[in-house]
């Protein structure tokens, strides 16, 4: 049947993005691009659910595709906390606070000389 | 299922796994962080959103076309927060831009220390602020 032939396709290709996308993965080279790569293949799971839903005919994992793109924005919005102020003593304070005693210089938490900068 | 639907729906499924595949792509191939945030959002949403489409279309049936409607509106709605979230941790973690960038118009207008950009939003902020 048509729609058979063309979903196969389908997941093939979609086979490929996610191998392509664990590539990015696995050579980052930060963290940020990592969380980059997680969060695509978020979308690319959300797709294989979708088609799977279309091959069985079962429309319950429509849901199951739906939760998932909670959930992988959510772990994204996560990250994003954590990247952002994972270094100690970098969270944000309202501006015109004083800064903490002994910290002349803008402070990232780090022992001096070490640039901030993600590994 | 008709004949018709079932061929639209297919076809549907397949352009949303070539966009998938585009974004893949892109991930893997652009040379810094943003720009592969480009590539990863923007097409991982259509790919994503014509796939729901295509569930939508074959089913043929009110109740699922509604959720793969509300699917596909989450996807729209949250993906630029969640990727405006990452670009801007990363842009604070020191992500090196590629090296051919043109400008960075943020260079040296967010406080490094409080996260906040200059000089309008920190008197946006000043200005909530009761008098001492």
């Amino acid at each position: 049947m048509f729609l058979s032939a063309l979903l196969a396709v389908s997941y093939g290709l979609l086979a490929l993005a996610l191998a392509l996308t664990l590539v990015r993965l696995v050579r980052g080279p930060g963290l940020p691009d990592r969380v980059v790569a997680l969060d695509l293949i978020g979308f690319i799971a959300v797709g294989f659910i979708a088609l799977t839903a279309l091959q069985t005919g079962v429309a319950a994992f429509l849901d199951a595709a739906v939760t998932l793109a909670l959930i992988a924005f959510v772990a994204s919005i996560g990250f994003a906390r954590y990247l952002e102020y994972r270094v100690p003593d970098a969270r944000p304070r309202p501006t015109g606070t004083p800064r903490p005693a002994g910290s002349s210089q803008p402070s990232t938490g780090l022992p001096p000389g070490v640039p901030h900068v993600a590994p | 299922m008709s004949p018709l639907l079932s061929t639209l729906a297919g076809v549907l499924a397949l352009v949303g796994a070539i966009f998938a595949l585009i974004a893949a792509l892109g991930i893997v191939r652009f040379p810094d962080l943003l720009t592969r945030m480009h590539a990863a959002t923007k097409a991982g949403t259509l790919g994503a959103g014509l796939l729901l489409l295509a569930v939508a279309v074959a089913f043929a049936d009110a109740g699922v076309a509604a959720r793969a409607a509300a699917g596909i509106a989450f996807l729209v709605l949250t993906a630029p927060v969640a990727s405006h979230a990452i670009g801007r941790a990363a842009y604070f973690c020191g992500v090196r831009l590629w090296e051919r960038t043109e400008v960075d118009e943020l260079a040296g207008h967010y406080d490094p220390e409080t996260h906040v950009l200059d000089p309008a939003e920190a008197e946006l902020h000043e200005r909530h602020e009761p008098v001492a």
